[in-house]
């Protein structure tokens, strides 16, 4: 009881100060005059790919599987199974912007208006106080990454992917697109022909780190895609928390972001891998995100989905060995005009597998949130378990939720279950409350947090105060609040 | 000293004029009852004050020390210092009450910067007082409670957000008699000299315990009949007939 006060305290402190500095949405939403010191201009087409791998310096191997990819996303339909895609300019599209030469491993040398952003979404402090090691990217370059002293000396490695793919060619090509193949989907083939930026972590055997590590992508340009591609990999029985936080500035034209993730969980290994997605409503977010996780491993995928004005994701996790486990949470919050489609997709491959899916949707106004899910139990996968549950709460009458989860059950021994539930935050509840002092505003935002409580619980402090204070800016409360 | 005004005011609830210019003055150091049959309008007229938004004003005017809360949002109310005990207090799934009344007391005690755990402590206490485990302050807004129990915790609302008029509306259904008991002990401490009381009730039991000044009867909309405790025991003796056949 004692710490939750203190828990709670701290909470409360953090959520005044944030009323205080009176932050609005425009503190993300701004965009800077930096002009790229590089563009391949817009549009796709082989020689812009072939641009790309050449400014960048990369292997032959990796050119020729950049070009393999333009061809499988060229000859791929655009699916036409969710969300209208049909905004997205491919044309008019900027595929690669190049913000400046220098990758930091100081904040100091980061040039001024790149530093000063990343400053204003506080990511130094953050930095200091929380974390392990960092990485910021800004458009499409990695421009900084710092790694704690005591992880570099035990053999972890956190750098920018480009980075890696030069230094540690070989460790990265044995997982580069292993999980997600070009093949896998029309966006994914896209991020494989023009991919830049993104991270590669490698946690050696045996290492356990309790700090998070995280990369903060920042997308200023407009029209721009954002392209990045991002591996983890626990090797046997290490343990690693990595963290990624993403914002966009407002633009009249819409933006494009579709980047790829790779977890891979060996035997034995923890990793976790929490996301607080917060783009812009101009960016379309279409990423692919999955995990192979083996024998004894534990994948765990935290994510907050907000902004943007269509946002496609379902983190899979593929259980390949005996014990594997996966527990996937996830919140959406789909603003005004917007949908978020995502969801989350569970393989059993092998025995005693389980999964467990926690799926929290919020809808404003017109917002649409849907739920897609996938669970596979393939023959063999015996004895295997799998819990899904889909919470959604509708703010106005004009909200809308939907949930399409989708079995495959091949194997007899497995069990599984689903639980869906709707709510909608009631005059007579508000009237309650308000009748208490409360403002409508402050009522609803306590009655959307109360129902993100069980999720907020399991995520780390710092990263539930952040999402906290995203949903009131999203809702447009803070500030009248208090 | 507070008071309350509420002149000629007529109210409806889903198009249905219900209230039709009801009178009442409460004042700082007085309690009042509200009686009248069953669908008579008592609870409309607590919605009203309190501002519901499901009930529209018509005509009239409230005022709470001179000060207009006639067309104020029920926040703006609470603030001005009415409370209501509500007859059905709804369930506020998923919002704690330590949140809950954290965030109230900051709302109509800006000025108190009493640390978490004092309140906490105090809100304990309070729990306490009206017989619930102190494990509720973690639980969920009326969520789950008995009649019983949210009848209790709009007492320990009250106890702790201090209102200036408070109006309690069946306070004493659903509440056993060593409840009603505890519930009447914190009545009577809270009752001073700046807090007046509008007691709703549809029959005598709490008034036993709580010995109103002024008697009123809500029918047809209006206050038809003002008296003191004679005219409480007399409807207990003869229903609410007579005052008709007058
Ligand atoms: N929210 C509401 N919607 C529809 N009718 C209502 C509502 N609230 C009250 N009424 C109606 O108003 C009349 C008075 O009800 P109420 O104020 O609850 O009476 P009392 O509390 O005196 O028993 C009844 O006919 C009741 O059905
Ligand atoms: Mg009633």
């Amino acid at each position: 009881m004692e710490v939750e006060y203190s828990k709670e305290e701290e909470m409360e402190k953090l959520l005044e100060d944030l009323r205080k500095s009176s932050v609005r949405k425009e503190d993300w939403e701004f965009h800077d005059n930096l002009k790229p010191i590089y563009s391949t201009g817009i549009g796709l087409n082989k020689s812009v790919v072939e641009e790309i791998s050449e400014i960048k310096k990369e292997p032959d191997w990796m050119r020729r599987f950049r070009l393999k990819a333009l061809e499988i996303f060229l000859s791929k339909p655009m699916p036409t199974w969710g969300p209208d895609l049909s905004g997205i300019d491919w044309e008019n599209t900027n595929y690669y912007n190049r913000p400046d030469d220098v990758k930091s491993k100081s904040w100091d040398e980061v040039p001024d208006q790149i530093k000063d952003t990343f400053t204003k979404l506080g990511i130094p402090e953050m930095e200091q106080k929380y974390l392990a090691g960092s990485v910021a990217q800004y458009d499409s370059e990695g421009v900084y990454h710092n790694l704690k002293k005591v992880w570099e000396d035990k053999g972890v490695l956190f750098m920018d992917l480009d980075s890696a793919v030069k230094e540690h060619p070989d460790l990265v090509k044995n997982y580069f697109c292993k999980a997600v193949p070009a093949t896998d989907n029309k966006f994914a083939a896209l991020n494989g022909a023009v991919w830049s930026g993104g991270s590669f972590l490698y946690v050696p055997k045996g290492v356990r780190i309790d700090m998070p590590l995280q990369t903060y992508f920042r997308m200023n340009g407009e029209a721009t895609g954002q392209f990045e591609h991002t591996i983890v990999v626990a090797d046997e029985g290490s343990k690693v928390h990595y963290i990624e936080g993403c914002t966009a500035p407002r633009w009249d034209k819409d933006s494009l972001h579709s980047a790829i993730v790779e977890i891979y969980a060996h035997k034995n290994s923890e990793a976790r891998y929490t996301s607080v997605q917060n783009w812009s409503k101009s960016v379309y977010n279409m990423p692919t995100k999955r995990a192979w996780v083996d024998e004894n491993a534990k994948m765990e995928w935290v994510g907050g989905s907000l902004g943007s004005k269509v946002t496609m994701l379902y983190p899979s996790s593929y259980l390949r060995g005996r014990n594997a486990s996966t527990h996937n949470l996830n919140i959406s919050l789909a603003g005004p005009g917007t949908v978020k489609d995502t969801g989350a997709k569970a393989i059993h491959l092998a025995p005693n597998t389980s999964s467990r899916i926690v799926a929290k949707s919020i809808s404003i106004e017109d917002g649409k949130a849907i739920y897609r899910g996938l669970l596979r139990m393939n023959k063999g996968a015996v004895h295997s378990k799998s819990h899904v549950q889909c919470d959604a709460l509708l703010i106005n009458d004009e909200s809308q939720s939907f949930t399409y989860p989708h079995d495959e059950i091949y194997e007899p021994t497995a069990t599984f279950g689903h639980e869906a539930t709707v709510g909608k935050i009631g005059t007579e509840e508000l009237a309650y409350m308000r009748s208490r002092g409360l403002s409508e505003d402050e009522a609803s935002s306590m009655i959307v947090l109360g129902f993100l409580d069980d999720v907020m619980k399991e995520i780390p402090m710092e990263f539930a105060v952040e999402m906290n204070r995203l949903i009131k800016l999203e809702m447009g409360k803070l500030g009248s609040v208090g | 000293m507070p008071t309350l005004e509420i002149k000629n005011l007529s109210a409806s609830v889903e198009g249905k004029e219900i209230l039709k210019g009801v009178n009442l003055k409460v004042s700082g150091g007085e309690i009042h009852a509200l009686m009248g049959p069953n669908g008579a309008g008592k609870s409309t007229l607590g919605n009203v004050l309190i501002g519901h938004p499901n009930y529209v004003i018509n005509g009239g005017s409230i005022t709470l020390d001179g000060k207009d809360l006639t067309n104020a949002t029920p926040e703006e109310r609470a603030k001005a210092g009415l409370f209501l005990a509500f007859q059905s207090p709804v369930a506020v799934v998923g919002v704690k009450i330590s949140s809950f009344l954290r965030a109230a007391y900051k709302q109509l005690h800006p000025d108190d910067n009493i640390k978490l755990q004092e309140f906490y402590d105090m809100v304990k206490k309070e729990l306490r007082r009206v017989g619930l485990d102190e494990s509720f302050l973690s639980r969920s807004v009326n969520d789950g409670f008995s009649g019983g129990e949210r009848k209790r915790f709009e007492i320990v609302q009250m106890m702790i957000l201090k209102p200036k008029i408070v109006i309690l509306d069946e306070i004493d259904s659903g509440l056993d008699v060593d409840a009603l008991k505890l519930v009447a002990e914190e009545i009577k401490e809270y009752h001073n000299e700046s807090v007046g009381f509008l007691i709703i009730t549809h029959y005598q039991r709490i008034l036993k315990d709580i010995r109103p000044e002024f008697v009123h009867v809500l029918m047809d909309g209006k206050v038809i009949r003002s008296g003191d405790h004679e005219l409480s025991d007399r409807i207990e003796e003869e229903g609410y007939e007579f005052i008709r056949g007058v």
